[in-house]
């Protein structure tokens, strides 16, 4: 089984999110694997442990998320490329989109999975697998809580609102992950170690003829989030409280 | 001219979709195009008359269960008729799988989850928000037909007085178009409304103590209207309540007119989840809990004495 799993470095859910200059400031950010891409890899891992094959992470972005790649390498992953961008966050998935799929018919690798997270935190677009998908031709299952592949085949349940469908599909297929899928594993001392020796391949822009790429939306501002209005702390018994909330829920606030 | 798709579920048009029919007869783009799919959909389309001057109505047995190829290509197929400005779709689990393909396809702009939508000399503008609502990103579509998802619940339904014309279509759809299709549908623990949907949440956290107690909010909920229980990580990590309910940075975002915390601390994630509702209502022992600070109303006291007594006065005040 050949996998290859599309990891994202993106800042800890802890950062504090500063803007400066229109920007995002990164510094005093803190970047982590993506969460969700945490499932991807380790679902990956089981079904090479299950079924023989490979594993290979591949990232877009700076020089600094080699160290992502580091990570995932020490997780069990067999091997590692950075394509790398130096445009920063553009928010754009299908820039994103056109790059991986650019590099996957170039390197003509063959696959049987193309495992993605079911979203990047950051840029929350939920766009990138999708899109994938959609300039490969291969069938798509988003937001995976469960897989089951067999004979070439494959059954997964995505999370819908108060349900999961069951979708059916044939391999090679694009998967994304979400949270419930598997508990993803600790790295070993040993892993670390071994992940520090291992080449990582970098791929440019302009290796893929993707260096004249455009993004499809321009970013116009980015702005904190409206300051909410101070609120109230009410005072009195238990009974007093719960009378006051609801005469201010619903004459004030209007709400119910 | 915008298109939207229209979603529906068991013979009805979802909310989501009334309300991103809403934001298109508002924009100012000229016509509005409505697209409806299915197995059986002529009288749900019949029933958007009001909303669309056009309802492009499509109808296969082959599109009795979801398909996000299938669906692609009717979306596509009447793209490339019609040649809107925008495609517009709710940002529900399906929205949120079709849309982005949808876009490859055509080769265009997308933006996902947006709070806001307008136009501008004829480009379109759309306010969406990061890194799980600590930022808002405004950006303007550049190829067209940009194709966009609205967050549910944000965009208020406002009737729209149109007479549209229906258009039944006629699209080639084979087995080869379902390269992808979903073959069963399982419910949840209970049929009950997402937290994405709901117009009230009521949620618990780590102060709820055990499992059982959440049947406390079950109760509460079932006497608010069209109520979702929610969840803090930690009271799903604790396995107290499923992951479905969770409601934070790597849960759902959520933007309910009343968000109700009881015993969340209201750590960043969690806010990150829940802080752009309406109304948010606090109820924690510790008068220096962050969810203080977005509270609009705080209740510095024990959830256990406040929970039966909030159930009885709201019995009597909704009866
Ligand atoms: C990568 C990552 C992602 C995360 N994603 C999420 C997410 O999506 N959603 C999320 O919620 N968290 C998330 N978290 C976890 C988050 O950091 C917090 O740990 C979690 O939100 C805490 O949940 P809590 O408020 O229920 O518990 P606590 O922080 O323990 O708070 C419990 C509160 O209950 C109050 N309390 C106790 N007893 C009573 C009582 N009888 N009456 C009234 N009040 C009482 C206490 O005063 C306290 O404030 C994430 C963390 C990480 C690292
Ligand atoms: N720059 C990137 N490099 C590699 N994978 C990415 C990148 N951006 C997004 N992805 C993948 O696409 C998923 C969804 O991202 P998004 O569409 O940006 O929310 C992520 O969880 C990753 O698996």
């Amino acid at each position: 089984m050949e996998i290859i799993v599309f990891v994202k470095q993106v800042p800890d859910t802890e950062s504090r999110i500063v803007i400066k200059d229109g920007k995002i400031d990164e510094e005093g950010i803190n970047f982590i694997l993506n969460p969700y891409d945490e499932f991807a890899v380790e679902e990956g891992l089981r079904l090479k442990e299950k079924f023989g094959g490979k594993v290979t992470a591949i990232t877009v972005g700076p020089e600094r998320a080699i160290s992502t790649l580091r990570k995932v390498l020490a997780m069990g992953v067999d091997d590692a490329v950075l394509i790398k961008d130096d445009s920063g966050e553009t928010y754009d998935p299908q820039r994103i989109s056109k790059i991986i799929a650019e590099f996957i018919k170039k390197e003509n690798i063959p696959f049987d999975i193309l495992f993605f997270g079911k979203q990047a935190i950051g840029d929350d677009n939920m766009g990138v697998p999708a899109m994938v998908a959609e300039f490969l031709g291969l069938p798509q299952v988003t937001v995976v809580t469960r897989l089951e592949i067999e004979d070439g085949k494959g059954r997964a349940w995505r999370e819908i609102e108060g349900a999961s469908e069951v979708v059916e599909f044939k391999l090679p297929v694009v998967l994304s992950a979400q949270k419930g899928l598997n508990e993803p594993r600790y790295e070993t001392l040993k892993g670390i170690m071994a992940a520090k020796k291992k080449e990582i391949r970098t791929v440019t822009l302009e290796e893929l003829g993707l260096k004249e790429l455009q993004c499809s939306i321009s970013i116009l501002k980015i702005e904190p989030p409206p300051p909410r209005p101070a609120g109230r702390v009410l005072q009195g018994t238990p009974e007093e409280m719960v009378k006051e909330l609801l005469n201010l829920l619903r004459n004030e606030a209007k709400v119910i | 001219m915008i298109l939207v798709f229209v979603e529906h579920r068991e013979g009805k048009i979802r909310k989501g979709s009334f309300e991103v029919l809403s934001v298109a007869g508002r924009l100012d783009f000229g016509e509005v195009h409505a697209v409806i799919a299915g197995k059986n959909v002529k009288e749900l389309g019949e029933s958007l008359k009001n909303w669309a001057d056009f309802v492009h109505c499509f109808e296969n047995p082959l599109l009795e269960n979801y398909s996000t190829t299938a669906f692609k290509k009717v979306v596509f197929e009447i793209a490339k008729r019609i040649n809107p400005d925008a495609i517009l779709f709710s940002a529900s689990s399906l929205g949120k799988d079709l849309a982005p393909r949808v876009s490859a396809s055509l080769n265009s702009s997308f933006a996902s989850d947006c709070t806001n939508l307008r136009s501008e000399n004829g480009k379109l503008i759309a306010v969406r928000p990061i890194y799980a609502g600590k930022a808002f990103l405004e950006i303007e579509l550049k190829n067209k037909p940009c194709v966009l998802t609205l967050r549910p619940n944000v965009f208020p339904v406002e009737s729209v007085s149109k007479n549209g014309k229906i258009e039944i279509e006629s699209i080639e759809i084979s087995e080869d178009d379902l390269i992808c299709k979903v073959v069963a549908v399982e419910r949840g623990e209970e049929a009950s409304i997402d937290v994405t949907e709901a117009d009230i949440v009521v949620s618990g956290g780590r102060g709820m103590k055990g499992p059982e107690n959440f049947s406390l909010l079950r109760e509460l909920c079932s006497i608010l209207p069209n109520c979702a229980v929610g969840a803090s990580r930690a009271a799903v990590d604790a396995g107290w309540i499923d992951h479905q309910h969770q409601v934070g940075q790597t849960g759902k975002v959520v933007s309910p007119n009343l968000y109700m915390a009881f015993g969340i601390s209201g750590s960043i994630q969690h806010l990150a989840g829940m802080s752009g509702s309406k109304i948010i209502v606090a109820v924690n022992k510790d008068p220096e809990a962050p969810i203080f600070k977005v509270a609009n109303y705080g209740l510095v006291a024990d959830l256990f004495e406040i929970i039966p007594i909030l159930k009885e006065e709201l019995k009597k005040l909704l009866s």
